[in-house]
C-alpha cells in the first residue's frame, strides 16, 4: 500500500479491484454463460422447487406416510437384497427428488428439516444456512436471480409441523455417500431402530 | 521491579497466558470480554507480500487501543498472506490475533490441522466463517471447497478443545485451547430468522461473535432486543461490527458491489450532504459506535476500517470507549532497553572508555 490516504478513494470511487481488472481481462466471447456457479447449471427453472417450499406442509405429511410406508416394505427390501434394490430405487428417487427439489443426491436428505428447500442448491452447500451475504430482496449472493435457498428454507419450515427442526445443527455432509439413496438409507436405519427398541422392551419384560 | 502490563506473560510476552478458571482459553481477549470490560477488536489488512515487516508494520497502528486483531482469511477471495502466516508472525510480537477460518479454500483435514498448528503458535482466538463465494474476488476460477460450513467448523474446533478429538474421533494429545468466535449478519434476509441462527450458532460453540457491519441502529437494537429475549446474551459475546465510510460514492459502490452490507439511505444522504465526506464518514462511525454501546447485551466493537487503518486510534479514542483503559501495548522491557541504549552509546558515540569509567557511569 503506497500511500494510504489516496488508496481507498480510487479504489472505491471507480471499483476498480483487483477482481474487478480481472473480470474485465477476461476474453470477449458471443458465448457468455448466463450462471455464475455449476450448481445453478445443472437446475432447471426452480418453479417446482418452489412450488414444493409453498407446499412443505403437504410435502411433510406425504413423506411421512411414504416412509412408514417405506418401512412396512423393510422386509421385502430386506428379502431382495438391498443392494440389489438399491439400483431400481435410486432410479425412481433421484428423478422424482430431481424434479420435485433439484435433488443433488447427497444421499443424506436433510429436507424435513429444511423445509422442502434442498440446501445443497445453495452455491455455497450450506447445510446451516443462510450465510450473511443474502441480498435486500432475499436472493443469493453468487445468483443474483435465484432466490436464496434458505430464505425459502425458512418460509417453508415455518408451514411445517415439525418445522423447528431447522434449529438443529446439521452434520457436515459425508461426501462418501453421495450418489446412494436415502431413502433406502433412512430406511434401514429405521428399521433397525426399531428393532432395538423392541429388543429392549422384551429383555425389560421377561425381566 | 519491571512494571508489567495486565495480561501479559512474565516469562515471555510471545507465550500463552495462565489459564484462569472458566476460561477456556488462554488469550488476552478472553480475558477482558470475562472481566466485563468493553472490548475493542480490529482488522489487519493482510500485506501481499513474504515480509513479515509488512505484518508488524500494519499491527503497529493499533498499539494500544485494540484487545485483538483480525487476520483474515482472503477475504472477499482475494488472495493475500494466509491467516495462520500472519497469526504466527503476531503471536510472535505478543499481540493477541483472532484466526479467522473460511470454509471456501480447505476441506476438513486441512482446517484440523491448521487449528491445531495455529493453537500450537499461541493462538488463542479462532473466527469460523463460511467464507465468501470464489466469484467475488480476484480468482473466480478457483475450486470452492465448502466442505464445512460455519457451523459445522465451530462444532469441529469446540470437538476438538473438549473433547479432545478429531472429527473423525481419532484422538489429541494435547487439545487445543480456544476461544471460539462466529460471525453474525442481523441485516440480511430472513431478518427474523437470524436470531435464532445465532442460537445455532452458540450451540455449535461460539462463545463470541462479530457483526456486519452495522450502519442501521435501530434494525440492530430490534435483534439485539430479540436476542436478549432468547437469553443469548448470556452465553456469548456480541461485538458490533462498525467502521467509516470513505466517502458517499464508496457508500453507494459497497451498497450495489459487496452483498451482506446493508447502508440506509439517510446514512449516504449525511456524507454525501458533508464538506468532508472522509472526516464525516469518520464521525459518522463515531457516533454509531456511541449509539450501539449504551445497547445492553453489546460487550464491545470490532472496528473495521479496510485502507483507512490510520483512522482506528482516532475513532476509538474520541468515541471514549475503553473509558480510560488501556489494551496491552508491545513495549520494549526496561531492562532491554537498558542494553539497547548501552549498545547505541558504545556504537556510535564517539568516545573511549576504560573500563573503571564504565563501572562508575553504570552506577
Amino acid at each position: 500500500m503506497s500511500d494510504p490516504q489516496l488508496m481507498p478513494v480510487t479504489t472505491a470511487q471507480t471499483g476498480l479491484t483487483q477482481a474487478t481488472i480481472v473480470r474485465k481481462a477476461a476474453p470477449k466471447s458471443d458465448y457468455k454463460p448466463a450462471d455464475v456457479s455449476p450448481q445453478r447449471r445443472v437446475q432447471r427453472s426452480f418453479a417446482v422447487r418452489l412450488w414444493s417450499v409453498r407446499h412443505s406442509r403437504l410435502l411433510e405429511w406425504f413423506y411421512a406416510k411414504f416412509a412408514d410406508m417405506f418401512l412396512l416394505l423393510h422386509p421385502l427390501w430386506k428379502g431382495i437384497g438391498y443392494s440389489r434394490v438399491e439400483g431400481p430405487v435410486k432410479f425412481v428417487e433421484k428423478r422424482v427428488k430431481g424434479f420435485m427439489f433439484d435433488c443433488r443426491m447427497c444421499g443424506q436428505c436433510i429436507l424435513s428439516s429444511t423445509g422442502m428447500s434442498c440446501p445443497m442448491n445453495c452455491p455455497k452447500q450450506l447445510r446451516n444456512g443462510p450465510c450473511g451475504g443474502v441480498r435486500a430482496n432475499g436472493n443469493c449472493e453468487v445468483e443474483p436471480d435465484m432466490p436464496c435457498v434458505w430464505v425459502k428454507a425458512w418460509e417453508g419450515s415455518r408451514d411445517m409441523v415439525h418445522g423447528d427442526k431447522i434449529f438443529d445443527v446439521q452434520k457436515p455432509v459425508d461426501q462418501s455417500l453421495r450418489e446412494t439413496s436415502a431413502w433406502l438409507r433412512v430406511t434401514a436405519q429405521a428399521a433397525a431402530a426399531r428393532d432395538a427398541a423392541r429388543n429392549t422392551t422384551n429383555t425389560g419384560a421377561s425381566a | 521491579m519491571i512494571g508489567r502490563q495486565p495480561d501479559e506473560n512474565p516469562a515471555g510476552i510471545h507465550l500463552p497466558l495462565d489459564p484462569l478458571p472458566g476460561h477456556t482459553s488462554r488469550g488476552r481477549l478472553e480475558r477482558v470480554l470475562r472481566r466485563g470490560e468493553f472490548a475493542v477488536t480490529t482488522e489487519l489488512n493482510p500485506p501481499d507480500s513474504a515480509d513479515p515487516e509488512d505484518v508488524y508494520n500494519r499491527a503497529r497502528i493499533f498499539d494500544g487501543w485494540v484487545d485483538a486483531i483480525n487476520a483474515v482469511d482472503a477475504s472477499g477471495a482475494n488472495c493475500h498472506m494466509s491467516s495462520v502466516g500472519i497469526c504466527a508472525l503476531l503471536t510472535r510480537m505478543g499481540y493477541a490475533p483472532i484466526m479467522q477460518i473460511a470454509c471456501r479454500d480447505r476441506n476438513r483435514i486441512a482446517i484440523q490441522g491448521d487449528v491445531l498448528g495455529g493453537a500450537a503458535m499461541g493462538v488463542a482466538n479462532m473466527l469460523c466463517l463460511t467464507g465468501d463465494g470464489v466469484q467475488a474476488g480476484d480468482q473466480p476460477g478457483a475450486k470452492p471447497v465448502f466442505d464445512l460450513d460455519c457451523m459445522s467448523l465451530l462444532e469441529t474446533c469446540r470437538i476438538m478443545r473438549d473433547n479432545g478429538k478429531f472429527l473423525s474421533g481419532r484422538k489429541l494429545t494435547t487439545p487445543p485451547q480456544l476461544f471460539l468466535g462466529a460471525a453474525i449478519n442481523p441485516f440480511a434476509p430472513p431478518i427474523d430468522f437470524r436470531p435464532y441462527r445465532l442460537g445455532k450458532k452458540i450451540a455449535a460453540g461460539a462463545q463470541f461473535v462479530q457483526s456486519q457491519y452495522c450502519f442501521d441502529v435501530p434494525m440492530f437494537r430490534t435483534y439485539m432486543q430479540k436476542v436478549r429475549d432468547l437469553g443469548y446474551t448470556d452465553k456469548c459475546f456480541i461485538l458490533c461490527g462498525v467502521g467509516p465510510l470513505a466517502s458517499a460514492k464508496t457508500a453507494k459502490w459497497i451498497r450495489s458491489n459487496v452483498p451482506g452490507i446493508h447502508i440506509p439511505d439517510q446514512i449516504v444522504k449525511r456524507l454525501e450532504g458533508a464538506q468532508d465526506q472522509k472526516k464525516e464518514g469518520k464521525q459518522l462511525c463515531i457516533d454509531i459506535i456511541n449509539e450501539v454501546k449504551e445497547i445492553p447485551g453489546v460487550s464491545g466493537v470490532h472496528v473495521m476500517a479496510y485502507r483507512q487503518e490510520e483512522y482506528v486510534a482516532e475513532i476509538v479514542d474520541e468515541s471514549g470507549v475503553l473509558k480510560g483503559r488501556r489494551p496491552w501495548k508491545r513495549e520494549i522491557r526496561r531492562d532491554d532497553q537498558l542494553v539497547a541504549d548501552r549498545l547505541d552509546h558504545i556504537l556510535h558515540d564517539d568516545l573511549t572508555e576504560t573500563q573503571v569509567d564504565m563501572v562508575k557511569t553504570a552506577h
